[in-house]
């Protein structure tokens, strides 16, 4: 069980503590980046090193580190992306404007795995992968990504450039990465990163004209986990709809049963039991709000065969609240988990869902949320 | 010396003292202040060493024009200053 969890936001870093009451217990006990939004965090379990991504309106995308659980911080460097060729230009196909090579925003960041101490992946806009091999104090583009033709098949999601939100590192085998990219498929490397495949069988894209709807590289998905001790089983939040692999991603099934909506951002698996997986749904892509208004969490147990919709200590009446893709964790327990929404609320719960606490409604919109 | 001077907004992020500098174009102007000072050049300037997207640089009030390659002409009295566009507050 995990005491601890640090919620990024629009506003800020929030560091929450647990009391003894369980999840109602939950207090902030520390602030930092006030005033400055916080793209995402990384709470890094190998050495208790903690990463902040700060995306300054003005002053661009910066990267902070803790050695210390969040009690201090220093600035380390950000990605940077090598100078583009001589002449040579990437135009984002279904818009025709120029991708920059140029760091926009940190999208995600990961640690690498056990074996491998200081390694640190990340994920950005526009698109680019990047490793640190020492706790991100320098770091490099994976050129084989970058290069990849098919990425001139990419393009915005939700944002003006494509960008790489989720990464997994297999826990069996750190060189097997695994990212989902909004708008670019699933990609997965063997070889930790030297070559890399796109693998979205199955996925569909309902929005995209019939021709393109299939197509791998097009593919939307919003946010991409999968359970530690069964890390060939995904579970993908898509534009249109979610999706499940149990082979490593190789192939890709609809999981239509959701309830009460298959549209949303976050998705959450369990850390043992891949078939337990949580969900935060939103009525629709046109509309991007809690179906009914009524703030709800959706749960499986049987592998997306059915569905609990979860509502016990949630708003039930003109609750608005969105949840970001990266605002929904669970802890290595497997029974905490806690959740962030657009309009600054914060829940909790200790036994996967039944019941849920309200920590807080009042922090700044909520980017991230993830237990130590 | 052009004499260079950062906004107030940056120095909560980074310390970015008032300088006179060397140089006859904004980029050599840029180069020479963050010569001592490389953490504050990444918050003027992107990877590509363009000017970011919501800075703004003034050379006597007056907005520099080339963004990208900085070329624009700095006399050896002007008063620089870099500052936030409002337009990414």
């Amino acid at each position: 069980m995990s005491n601890r969890m640090y919620v990024a936001t629009r506003k800020g870093l929030f560091t929450l503590d647990r009391g003894r009451g369980g999840a109602s217990e939950w207090s902030v006990s520390r602030t930092a980046f006030l005033g400055v939004p916080v793209s995402m965090v990384l709470p890094d379990r190998r050495d208790r090193f903690v990463y902040a991504a700060v995306g300054h309106g003005h002053f661009g995308a910066k990267l902070h580190r803790s050695p210390d659980g969040g009690d201090t911080w220093e600035e380390c460097a950000a990605p940077a992306y090598p100078p583009a060729p001589e002449g040579e230009e990437w135009r984002c196909t279904a818009r025709n404007i120029p991708i920059p090579q140029s760091l926009e925003l940190i999208w995600a960041l990961e640690s690498g795995g056990r074996d491998e101490p200081g390694v640190l992946w990340c994920g950005t806009l526009p698109g680019g992968l990047f490793r640190s091999p020492d706790r991100g104090s320098t770091w490099e583009l994976n050129q084989a990504l970058w290069n990849n033709p098919s990425r001139k098949a990419w393009f915005g999601g939700g944002m003006d450039y494509p960008g790489i939100h989720s990464i997994v590192i297999d826990p069996k085998d750190s060189r097997r990465v695994t990212i989902g990219i909004s708008c670019g498929g699933v990609w997965v490397t063997e070889n930790a990163g030297r070559t890399w495949d796109c693998r979205a069988k199955g996925m569909w894209a309902n929005y995209m004209p019939p021709e393109r709807k299939f197509d791998s590289d097009i593919q939307d998905p919003h946010r991409m986990v999968a359970c530690p001790a069964r890390p060939e089983v995904l579970w993908v939040q898509h534009h249109n709809g979610v999706f499940r692999s149990r082979d490593g991603a190789m192939s890709w099934q609809d999981v239509e049963t959701v309830k009460p909506s298959t549209f949303g951002f976050a998705v959450a698996v369990h850390p043992a039991k891949p078939d337990t997986a949580w969900l935060v749904p939103a009525l629709s892509d046109e509309r991007r709000i809690p179906v009914d208004g009524k703030v709800v969490v959706a749960r499986t147990r049987d592998g997306g065969k059915t569905f609990d919709v979860l509502r016990d200590g949630l708003p039930q009446r003109h609750a608005y609240d969105l949840t970001f893709r990266h605002a929904l964790d669970v802890d290595e327990s497997g029974d905490h988990l806690a959740f962030g929404s657009t309009s600054g609320s914060l829940w909790t719960t200790d036994d996967q869902g039944d019941h849920w606490h309200t920590v807080t409604a009042n922090l700044p919109p909520v980017y991230c949320v993830r237990f130590a | 010396m052009p004499q260079v001077t950062f906004t107030r907004n940056i120095q909560r992020h980074v310390s970015c003292p008032a300088c006179q500098v060397d140089g006859t174009t904004i980029g050599e102007v840029l180069e020479a202040a963050f010569s001592a000072n490389q953490m504050a050049r990444g918050y003027v300037l992107d990877d590509r060493g363009a000017l970011r997207n919501h800075m703004v640089v003034f050379i006597n009030g007056t907005a520099i024009r080339d963004r990208v390659s900085l070329t624009d002409a700095v006399p050896a009295d002007a008063e620089v200053y870099v500052m936030q566009a409002l337009s990414g507050g």
